[in-house]
């Protein structure tokens, strides 16, 4: 109490300041400079964002601050550095996007950025009042970004229900946190746990705990907290999807992580059940779903559903190897989203631009191979077919969810992968064995890279797979301590 | 020698030429003529290696060979590999078949020839990496990993309804083997171990190993394929390329058969006990039931398919009779009919080429113009028949002699499947090939051309000494069965004692070449003797199959001498 008045360290907060920094004066560039400038700041955003990635990489771990309310341990940075990177990546996936559909908007990438601010807040939370002004600034910026294309009525659309659901699951959490605040008598991940150690699972807990977490399967789109997802991904314009389908989704399930497993752990038969439900739901009707689908975004919205199904395996495990099982899951399908946007954002036609259907895919393996051989190696990665990387996620997950005793969940979401399995099966054959459509414009040449990284990382990962692994291991070791 | 990982390269060699044939820039003849002859030379060479195998191969001894071991993920994955006596031939059997899948495409397929080599290449090292194995997820990596190029196949170069086809192949048999996933895992929490030779001395509790045994089942079952999730076969094979539709049949068939060998039988010996009457009831069922369909089919690949479906049947029936005779003579049998029905897909492949028709209807009195067809057709139709003195018989009549002692009812009704299989295929025989030359369209057929002569005289070479001289394949593989057959006889002859009485394997110690030689000799056939002298081991009867290190047999006998389609043909 004595130094209550002193600054908190800020060591720890290094990577955050750098970025919010960064932010601030990206912006004034742009609204002094007369001249389009937007390049430059994408340029300017991914360096900062990548700089921070490396700064991550060699801060130590297992420092707390502002009074216990920002932790940065192995989980944080492990999540922050995945995060950083899928941040950088669709700024620079969107470069190539800007250049063709007039998408010149300096604000974009600097939205990009403070959205990544408030995700790590969130990754790096462990006070419920941290948790919510991090997940609240990286929803704001997300409400922009999705509708940033302010000419658009479907951009514009779907930035306004994103906002009006995204403010009522807002307003769900801060209630449920509330009710933790008020049955506990505190906003720590710490204090809460010590309180429903000690006093047992009230009533009034356990309403808390159902707010939180309806509150944050909205934010990684779990069922039935999905309804926006669709709507939201088909009409953003579409790099903003591919940001809204990677980065935002690992904060948000590393913050449901470190919820149910720091501030509710002795709560576990409580949040479990509904971790299960969520779970399976998501599964389920990711797997369905997404069956009737004709637009590849609208497709792979119910996919990322389906991926969160999942993830939330691990989270439902509650063991040391179920968060392993989460990390290796949300690294894999970083990759795979990053990769598969990338192919949807190369779906350009010389005579009517941008174009989403699956059906436009049509016999691609003709007229661009290495795209389609490419995009065909990542879907079958999504599908979970060994030897791709895919597979290696969902046997994580099974792993925990067996170990702990959760067998029916594994057998569940094997056979829901054998059902999602159908319609990534169904994109491959419309690339694959239909009769080819017009070319696509060529690809620009930072999707080029990202799909050859994407699908180079799905089908030689072994490679890399041994230092991945022990990094995800030590985040998730981190966070039982 | 024993220094030279031979597994390694047998699985990853095919990749060599997949890197090659992707260098290869241009699209024009000369580079698809380069492209297909990488891809021969590629499988040929791979086929010549693998000879290695059977040379260097100790018979006499039980446990797995050529073992390669490295840590990978620690705790959870290493790499390892290895062969046995059972798991050897099949993947001999892989590598030979490739060259002729090749060769077989030569003309066929002129449309996006690159892609098309570099997907069987990538499934020929996915196959031999089924067969050698030994980490239970590498081995689930190799198995279904095969999916992915065989959906390719199928659905790019297949037939009208090909699309169709494809899914149901995919989707059936992910769908069983991701139960088999979830069972692997329990097996892992269970034991401690991915590794095979392990997890078989392991003793899964037995009510586990009841729904583990059930979770193979369905993957297992789905892939051999068993009645009655059998219907994504005919559907496969009638639309795949005459190469893909080899391969289905002949290799990746077995990889069900191999499963019940390398995992339910050992590992689960228990629950095969106690549920062996399901699988004879299934099986039963099948033989009989396909048969007949097979009878009514108007496609030639069809028919053929249901005929692969009816000797799975058997089997199926002598895996789970679980004598040495039943399984050496599924073993047989698998491999028999991995010859004999990849040569009548080929043999079918040769006349669509010409026509373009698989309809059965629209042949007859092909013997006028095409001999040298008519000659190759008879000889396979005779082993899928099993006609004594063709490869197909020994395997039949051995799963039947294991079946009986195990249940009589089960071989009754199995051996009523042979005189069924005798009729569909001579009936097909007889349409296709006899009857007058009316059809305007035959008139102009022409014989084999070189190309699919060379194709087709291995194969009937091999047919033919299989057929009448059984000794090379039964000595390599009679260790490993009797370990194996010695072990379920342990495991569930104990206090629990299921429906497998012990006295009946006191019966077949001593060496099963012995016993098989019996039965052989009984239905009149005389395998030459000599050969299995060195078999001195019966009393290994339950031997571990699960050591360590056998990775260096000694440069022994060469007695199985492994170029055994130099052998003149015996005709």
């Amino acid at each position: 109490m004595a130094d209550a008045h002193a600054l908190p360290s800020l060591f720890p907060l290094l990577p955050e300041l750098i970025l919010a920094i960064a932010a601030i004066a990206f912006l004034m560039i742009g609204a002094f400079d007369k001249e389009d400038v937007t390049p430059t700041i994408s340029v300017l955003t991914i360096v900062a964002m990548l700089g921070c990635a490396a700064v991550l990489g060699f801060m130590p771990t297992d420092r707390t601050t502002f009074e216990g309310a920002f932790v940065l341990d192995a989980f944080a940075r492990y999540m922050k550095i995945l995060t950083l990177i899928a941040a950088a990546v669709t700024v620079a996936m969107t470069m190539g996007y800007a250049r063709h559909q007039a998408f010149s908007r300096f604000e974009y990438p600097v939205i990009l950025l403070l959205a990544t601010v408030g995700m790590m807040l969130m990754i790096s939370a462990d006070d419920t009042i941290a948790l919510y002004l991090g997940l609240e600034l990286q929803s704001l910026a997300i409400y922009v970004a999705v509708s940033i294309n302010r000419d658009s009525v479907r951009s514009t659309e779907a930035g306004l229900k994103y906002f009006v659901l995204g403010a009522l699951s807002s307003g769900m959490l801060l209630y449920g946190i509330s009710l933790i605040y008020g049955f506990t008598g505190s906003t720590q991940f710490a204090g809460i746990a010590a309180a429903i150690g000690a006093e047992g699972v009230g009533l009034g807990i356990v309403f808390g705990i159902v707010f939180v977490l309806a509150g944050l399967a909205f934010k990684v789109s779990a069922v039935p907290f999905h309804m926006w997802t669709p709507d939201v991904y088909e009409g953003a314009p579409s790099p903003v999807t591919a940001f809204m389908a990677s980065a935002p989704k690992i904060a948000a399930m590393a913050l449901f992580v470190r919820v149910v497993s720091d501030a509710f752990e002795p709560a576990m038969i409580q949040w479990q059940q509904i971790v299960i439900f969520l779970s399976i739901a998501s599964m389920l009707l990711g797997a369905f779903a997404a069956i009737g689908q004709t637009n590849i975004k609208r497709l792979m919205a119910y996919s990322s559903i389906g991926h969160v199904g999942y993830a939330l395996i691990g989270i439902a495990a509650g063991t040391e190897q179920g968060i392993l099982g989460v990390v290796v899951y949300m690294t894999i399908y970083l990759v795979m989203t990053l990769g598969s946007f990338a192919c949807i954002l190369s779906m350009r036609r010389a005579d009517e631009g941008m174009v989403e259907d699956i059906a436009d895919l049509s016999g691609l393996i003709r007229t661009k191979p290495w795209m389609a051989v490419a995009f065909t190696a990542l879907l079958f990665s999504l599908a979970g077919i060994p030897p791709l990387v895919g597979f290696w996620g969902k046997l994580y997950v099974f792993l925990a969810a067996v170990e702990a005793d959760l067998l029916p969940l594994a057998v569940i979401g094997a056979l829901s992968s054998a059902v999602a399995a159908f319609y990534y099966l169904r994109i491959i054959k419309v690339m694959m064995f239909d009769e080819p459509k017009d070319r696509f414009e060529p690809m620009a040449a930072e999707l080029r890279v990202v799909l050859a990284v994407a699908s180079g990382f799905t089908v030689f990962f072994f490679l890399v797979w041994t230092p991945i692994l022990s990094a995800a291991l030590t985040a998730a070791k981190s966070l039982l301590l | 020698m024993s220094d030279w990982p031979l597994l390694t390269i047998l699985i990853f060699l095919p990749l060599v030429g997949v890197a090659y044939i992707l260098l290869v820039r241009d699209n024009d003849d000369t580079a698809v003529e380069n492209i297909r002859r990488v891809a021969l030379v590629t499988t040929v060479f791979n086929f010549i290696l693998s000879l290695g195998l059977w040379i260097w191969f100790d018979p006499s001894d039980p446990g797995f060979q050529f073992v390669e071991k490295r840590d990978w993920i620690p705790g959870l994955v290493s790499y390892h590999l290895g062969v046995d006596g059972i798991s050897m031939l099949f993947v001999i059997l892989t590598t030979f078949l490739m060259p002729f899948c090749i060769l077989a495409s030569w003309k066929s397929v002129t449309d996006r020839v690159r892609e098309y080599m570099v997907a069987f290449l990538v499934l020929e090292t996915l196959m031999i990496g089924v067969f050698c194995a030994l980490d239970i997820v590498i081995f689930y990596i190799f198995f279904e990993g095969g999916l992915i190029p065989m959906f390719l196949i199928i659905g790019a170069w297949g037939g009208p309804r090909r699309i169709y086809a494809t899914f149901k192949f995919f989707l059936y048999t992910l769908t069983g083997s991701l139960l088999m996933l979830i069972a692997i895992i329990a097996m892992y929490w269970q034991a401690g171990t991915t590794s095979i030779p392990e997890l078989m001395n392991y003793q899964f509790p037995t009510d586990m190993q009841m729904w583990l045994w059930f979770a193979f089942f369905a993957s297992f079952a789905v892939k051999m394929p068993m009645w009655p999730v059998h219907t994504w076969l005919p559907d496969a094979h009638v639309e795949a390329p005459t190469a893909g539709s080899v391969l289905l049949a002949g290799i990746m068939l077995k990889m069900g058969g191999y499963g019940f060998l390398r995992f339910s039988l050992p590992m689960f010996p228990d629950a095969s006990a106690d549920l062996a009457w399901l699988v004879f009831s299934l099986s039963a069922i099948a033989v009989v039931v396909t048969s007949m369909t097979a009878l009514v089919q108007q496609d030639m690949k069809k028919l053929i398919a249901y005929s692969s479906v009816a000797h799975m049947g058997f089997v199926t029936m002598g895996i789970f009779a679980m004598n040495v005779q039943g399984i050496q003579g599924s073993i047989y049998l698998m491999l028999s009919h991995g010859i004999v029905s990849a040569a009548l897909f080929l043999c079918v492949g040769v006349v669509y080429d010409r026509t373009h028709t698989r309809d059965i209807a629209a042949y007859g009195g092909l013997v006028q113009r095409m001999p040298w067809y008519a000659t190759a057709f008879m000889v396979f139709t005779m082993a899928n028949v099993g006609l004594p003195g063709t490869s197909g018989f020994v395997g039949e009549f051995l799963t039947l002699v294991g079946t009986y002692k195990t249940s009589t009812l089960a071989a009754v009704v199995a051996t009523t499947g042979v005189i069924l299989s005798a009729a569909y295929a001579l009936f097909l025989y007889r349409r296709v090939v006899f009857g007058p030359l009316e059809k305007e369209s035959m008139r102009r057929m022409l014989d084999l051309s070189l190309r699919e002569k060379f194709i087709m005289v291995p194969l009937i070479v091999l047919t033919i000494v299989f057929g009448v001289y059984p000794n090379p394949v039964l000595s390599v593989t009679d260790a490993s069965v009797n370990a194996l057959v010695g072990s379920v006889a342990e495991a569930t002859g104990g206090p629990k004692g299921p429906a497998i009485d012990a006295s009946e394997f006191a019966m077949v110690s001593g060496s099963s070449t012995d016993a098989v030689e019996r039965g052989l000799e009984a239905a009149g056939m005389t395998p030459a003797g000599g050969g299995h002298g060195e078999s001195g081991h019966g009393e290994t009867g339950h031997a571990e199959e699960a050591s360590d290190d056998h990775a260096a047999p000694a440069d022994n006998h060469g007695e199985p001498d492994a170029a055994s389609e130099q052998t003149p043909a015996s005709e």
